[in-house]
């Protein structure tokens, strides 16, 4: 195949969708390559859409994008066993248009997104898998797919192509992905009539409730949940790093489990029929797990280049972010009639430093490692914490100085005094 | 030689939902497929048209969406794909979509005459098999329906040969040409189409024809208005209680394991066991 393209864009999830449309919109020759059937046949989210990532990209997208519910309360737990100590932030403002944060299905997401690409004027080619880059000596100038004259080029390529990015391993790009910078996430969808939902949460119209869960649910993995609220289904989730998984023997359905049996979430989920049943490795090694993102050739974009700010539980936004930033790079080289060399695309990575992607990306840098070191914030806190709660709490004609000084004791009996102090240093250096 | 193959874009029904509140089928989510059967009957003609030359165009009436159905059967190698779709055509039945169809393919026969119509056996969603002898009834072509194997096809002698399934075994048929032949499954492997076939199928302009196109005169026979089927009741069938049960080893032998299950089956099949032994009486069922 002779064919040239301006750019070649590898995956069609949020970032490659980003890349491509971004692209095709600024009248750039742009071929995007998808394995799945269709663009969101194989990705899987939460999954929350950040109206602010996509809104940079196609501006009225609320007029057809299929949205699921807005979100207007969050509600944050920390489970034990048998209780649940949180908090909530509910806000009437975060019901006024243009609504900040949606919950989304993304097998329609994607499509919807996939279709904008394509009446942007990019062609996209489903059910083609790209096996492997085409070099020139160090530069990359096309791929080769599976299929019959399956080669094809361009000036550059972005790598859009998820966590696995098995293009960029066996190009080199990348090393293996590690057990301890990935977290499986497993996830059902359980259908619940809109009536019920609205009743059980407290929310009406499109309204909806996202509540981010830790604590025993883990079993001392590093790890969260989730329960989000779609239209007429629930979603619930929990995900930990699979090197924890490794160790534990934890079989992540069986974790699931347990905690959709949680005596504080099993009323939210009771009647409901189980739909769909999926999992998906999250890249959460952070900062520091961030391979080269760019080279002669080549971009990276998405969970392919470690893009998730798990602490905010953020993802989809940062791989739009870095897709549509991808694709400008290009459109301004091009502009300019400069080559897709490395040193000109280093623009990519100039401008992800200034952006908000980076510079979360940054500030969490060192959450991953501290988490992974002090289990005690995943074993002992969820359940201290509780049982402070519960204490006092309790009303049993024990006088409240007494209680104070059982439960100061509870912590420092599990953690000392200085382990308190330097608990608290970690978390405050982690998360400063 | 010019071939018309009419594909359907079904509910994938492997993925099919049923609301659990409405009863009725949730199309929203469910991936849209091409009707599985068609595939067959699209390989087929491609088949055909790699041996003796000629033309093949796929047709299919739907929605706008199906269109993803054409784009895949233009992949394949599909030289034309035409997309009958009017919201006059909406809720109908088999008889008011093969009036449609047929009207768009006598259409198609106007600018370049059809030699073969290709269907596959069904639809996986109406499951009915109506819709390719309706066709064939309207246009006054041969029909050979459940063919399993092509044998020859004698465009001079305008004959085709052709195996058909039928109860108890297999019909060696010969008709004239022009014939419509509904396929079974299993009777040829899909092709994968090559970059540069995708590429075209991408590329390729649609043909898009709504009522007035496929020169269709009577409103009246298409659509809901044209559709004397009434869909009264739509249920999902009560589940069945049967449940599975585990046999423990308790470290027993295979053979001890084989006597209790002979054992549980023949006591919930009590006619079987004399059946097969009638000197196990339902007194002694072990063995």
């Amino acid at each position: 195949m002779s064919e040239h393209f301006d750019a070649i864009v590898v995956g069609a999830g949020p970032a490659g969708n980003s890349a491509a449309y971004t692209l095709a919109k600024a009248g750039l020759k742009v071929l995007q390559i998808e394995r799945g059937e269709y663009s969101g046949s194989k990705n899987v989210q939460g999954a929350i859409l950040y109206s602010d990532a996509l809104e940079k990209i196609i501006p009225d997208f609320r007029e057809d994008a299929p949205l699921e519910r807005h979100v207007i309360e969050q509600r944050m737990w920390v489970l034990d066993d048998e209780s649940c100590i949180g908090g909530t932030y509910r806000s009437a403002d975060f019901s006024k248009p243009p609504y900040n944060r949606y919950t989304i299905i993304r097998s329609q997401f994607d499509r919807w997104f996939s279709k904008k690409v394509r009446d942007a004027g990019a062609l996209v080619v489903c059910e083609t898998t790209v096996l492997d880059l085409h070099m020139d000596g160090r530069c990359v100038v096309g791929v080769r797919t599976d299929r019959e004259n399956g080669s094809v080029y361009a000036d550059v390529v972005i790598l859009a192509d998820g966590v696995n990015s098995v293009l960029a391993r066996k190009a080199g790009f990348r090393g293996e992905l590690k057990p301890k910078d990935v977290a499986l996430a497993v996830k059902e969808i359980h259908f619940l009539p809109e009536q019920t939902i609205e009743d059980r949460f407290n929310i009406k119209g499109t309204e909806g409730v996202v509540i981010e869960m830790a604590g025993k649910i883990t079993q001392g993995m590093v790890g969260t949940g989730f329960l989000y609220t779609n239209k007429e289904s629930v979603t619930i989730g929990v995900g930990c790093l699979l090197s924890d998984f490794k160790k534990s023997g934890i079989a992540p359905y069986a974790l699931l489990e347990q905690m959709k049996a949680h005596p504080t979430i099993k009323p939210l989920l009771a009647g409901g029929e189980m739909k769909e049943y999926t999992a998906h490795l999250i890249p959460e090694g952070g900062y520091n797990a961030i391979p080269a993102i760019y080279g002669d050739g080549w971009l990276m974009a998405g969970d392919a280049g470690m893009f998730v700010n798990a602490v905010h539980r953020e993802g989809s936004n940062l791989a739009m972010t870095t897709g549509r930033v991808a694709a400008e790079t290009v459109i301004a080289l091009k502009a300019q009639g400069k080559p897709m060399t490395a040193p000109h695309l280093a623009a990519y990575r100039k401008a992800l430093n200034h952006s908000f992607v980076m510079k979360d990306m940054k500030k969490y840098k060192d959450v991953p490692e501290v988490m992974d070191k002090n289990r005690q914030f995943f074993t002992d806190y969820p359940r201290l914490v509780s049982q402070a709660a519960r204490t006092l709490l309790t009303v049993d004609g024990v006088d409240k100085k007494t209680k104070e000084r059982a439960i100061r004791k509870a912590f420092t009996g599990a953690r000392s005094t200085f382990g308190l102090f330097a608990d608290a240093f970690k978390l405050w250096r982690a998360f400063e | 030689m010019h071939i018309l193959v009419c594909i359907k874009q079904v509910p994938d029904s492997a993925q099919i939902r049923v609301h659990p509140v409405t009863n009725t089928i949730m199309r929203q989510g469910v991936p849209a497929i091409v009707n599985p059967y068609d595939l067959y009957a699209l390989e087929e003609a491609l088949r055909l048209k790699d041996r003796y030359r000629g033309r093949v165009t796929a047709l299919c009436m739907g929605p706008p969406q199906a269109e993803v159905a054409l784009r895949k059967a233009l992949a394949f190698g599909a030289d034309e794909a035409i997309l009958l779709t009017d919201r006059a055509f909406a809720g109908a039945d088999t008889l008011a979509t093969s009036y449609a169809l047929s009207a768009a393919i006598r259409q198609v026969h106007r600018s370049l005459p059809i030699d073969l119509v290709f269907a596959g056996k069904q639809t996986i969603d109406g499951d009915t098999a109506q819709v390719g002898p309706g066709i064939a009834t309207r246009l006054d072509m041969q029909l050979l329906t459940y063919v399993s194997k092509i044998v020859s096809l004698d465009l001079a002698a305008r004959e085709i040969v052709v195996h058909r399934r039928s109860e108890g075994g297999v019909q060696v048929l010969k008709t004239r040409l022009p014939a419509l032949v509904t396929v079974l499954e299993g009777i040829n492997e899909m092709r994968f189409a090559s970059l540069t076939d995708m590429f075209r199928a991408e590329r390729h302009p649609l043909t898009i024809w709504n009522k007035d196109d496929a020169r269709i005169e009577d409103a009246t026979k298409v659509g809901l208005k044209g559709s004397p089927t009434a869909v009264s009741k739509v249920f999902a069938p009560t589940p069945t209680n049967r449940r599975a049960e585990i046999i423990e080893t308790h470290g027993g032998q295979p053979i001890d394991l084989a006597a209790t299950l002979v054992a549980k089956l023949f006591s919930s099949r009590p006619d079987v066991a004399f059946a097969i032994n009638p000197s196990l009486t339902p007194d002694r069922r072990s063995l």
